[in-house]
């Protein structure tokens, strides 16, 4: 009688593991790959601190750092870090459009495929603009 | 004239009956299958004249309840609307909702959206108090438009299966607990932002999203959630710099 | 109701986001031109980077914001894109990496200013 309300119960969920999870799906492996770019972007804020500290140091410690990257290591390391630059402005512009309330331009809404594409032409834009002051500056 | 079956089709399924498995175990069945056939479908079959202790959850049979929601072939997907003729000659693996407790074979433990789902105050809460006289509120196209795409969520979890950070803490609120959240805050009848934005503005709410956006790509009403929970970073971080500057408690 | 604990996530997400755009604005043109075309003679003359032209770039007030903006916010991108990739990929450090990752941001970021100061105008 004492045991009538007493019931045990057959439940006995079954969590499945998560490691790996990122292999499991070309999507997921494609958004580690962005993640990853991360890693070029602190390499190369690095490199320019480095340089700083060299150009502080005195005329011989920055031609020290130019000779360094004209090693083939560097050479190396940033052509990998190029790309890295590329696959991660390439990721940046098309998340972007998740991150913007609705736009509403003449009673049509903004479609995100045009926010990717005005970040990519920003981004010519200023490779051009940068190409033009170097090629002035360094006159 | 009833259409007679010609083609078999494999559905490996992963069962689970806690009373007897120690952990889940695939099983493959041979279906019969037709043109017009859904995975839900094959499912009824194997239930119906195969193994009838297979357990799965469905009703409408026309994407509309989510109820059937699981993985097939690895991806989150609506049973009765996954087609047999387009994953031949198969096998089809179906296993249970990604990132969610398994119960019984298919059927996941949903608590963990439940929670945080009702917690977030998925109804509208009007700015002021509204008389019958008033008569209704009034929205141009404009308003409609800015919650509307977001009120189509079915409640399927698709998203809950396709969000990492979700499978890494079911802690996390999820998209579409977030983009309901988002539904009625973008709502001109609503008035109850500043009670969500206390959910959405903690680690738990928006703020263990990576907006990897996977969860738009399998909902299958095109919410779009990943821009709900995004965009709400952004009202988030107005939220927790300009709390200074404004009194709290309106939209 | 408000035992609701904030997350001072903005702060980060904020830096985070103003170095992710700097980043893909610039980052590859920058990369381009520092770490390939001047060190192989590439369209530009090898002055370009000379002492001689690098050092009023760097005494200059806009030049002395822009290099801090580059090497400071893509550090703070960085280093928070990371952290959180640490954790996705199953390391939960918890604090240590947040003081690891966030650390060492503001070192760079320290060392920069310093180091930018100290070049004088």
């Amino acid at each position: 009688m004492s045991n009538v309300n007493k019931t045990t119960s057959a439940r006995r969920p079954y969590r499945r593991p998560m490691a790996g999870w990122w292999k499991r799906d070309p999507f997921f492996v494609r958004y580690m790959a962005r993640e990853i770019t991360a890693v070029a972007v602190a390499a190369y804020a690095v490199v320019l601190a480095v340089g700083v500290v060299r150009l502080s140091q005195g005329e011989a410690a920055w031609n020290g750092w130019l000779e360094a990257l004209k090693s083939p290591l560097s050479l190396l390391l940033h052509l990998a870090l190029l790309v890295c630059f590329v696959i991660h402005a390439q990721s940046w512009f098309e998340i972007m459009p998740k991150t913007m309330p609705m736009i509403f331009i003449g009673g049509e809404r903004l479609k995100p495929q045009t926010i990717t594409r005005t970040g990519w032409l920003a981004v010519a834009a200023v490779s051009v603009l940068v190409f033009v002051l170097a090629l002035w500056w360094q006159a | 004239m009833s259409e007679t079956a010609t083609k078999v089709i494999k559905i490996e399924v992963l069962r689970y009956r806690p009373e007897k498995d120690q952990e889940p175990v695939w099983q493959t069945f041979d279906v019969p299958y037709t043109e017009d056939m859904s995975v839900l479908q094959g499912l009824q079959h194997i239930k119906d004249d195969i193994d009838g202790s297979l357990s799965f959850r469905w009703s409408c049979r026309m994407a509309i309840c989510g109820s059937c929601g699981m993985m097939i072939n690895g991806k989150p997907t609506l049973s009765c609307q996954t087609f047999l003729r387009d994953l031949a000659p198969g096998p089809v693996r179906v296993e249970a909702l990604a990132h969610f407790e398994i119960e019984r074979d298919l059927v996941v433990n949903i608590d963990p959206f439940i929670k945080t789902f009702e917690g977030l105050k998925p109804y509208i809460i009007p700015k002021e108090e509204r008389k019958i006289e008033q008569g209704e509120y009034l929205q141009t196209p404009q308003q409609l438009e800015q919650f509307e795409q977001y009120s189509s969520c079915i409640n399927c979890l698709l998203c809950y299966a396709a969000c990492p950070q979700f499978g890494l803490n079911n802690g996390f609120a999820g998209p579409a607990a977030l983009a309901l959240a988002h539904r009625y805050n973008a709502d001109s009848r609503d008035g109850a932002t500043a009670e969500r934005m206390e959910i959405i503005s903690t680690e738990e709410g928006v703020w263990s999203c990576t907006a990897v956006g996977y969860c738009s790509e399998v909902c299958p009403k095109h919410v779009d959630p990943a821009n709900a929970v995004n965009q709400n970073k952004v009202n988030s971080a107005k939220d927790y710099f300009l709390r200074f500057l404004t009194p709290r408690g309106g939209k | 109701m408000s035992n609701y604990k904030r997350s001072n996530a903005p702060i980060f997400w904020l830096l985070f986001g103003a170095g992710g755009m700097l980043s893909a604005l610039f980052g590859s043109v920058l990369v381009f031109i520092t770490g390939l075309a001047v060190p192989l003679g590439w369209i530009f003359k090898p002055q370009l980077l000379s002492y001689e032209r690098v050092l009023p770039l760097a005494q200059n007030w806009l030049g002395k914001g822009f290099l801090f903006a580059i090497i400071a916010l893509f550090a703070w991108h960085a280093v928070h894109r990371i952290y959180h990739s640490l954790h996705d990929i199953g390391i939960h450090t918890g604090a240590l990496a947040k003081l690891l990752c966030y650390g060492s941001a503001l070192v760079l970021t320290v060392v920069t200013a310093t180091q930018l100061l100290s070049l004088g105008f």
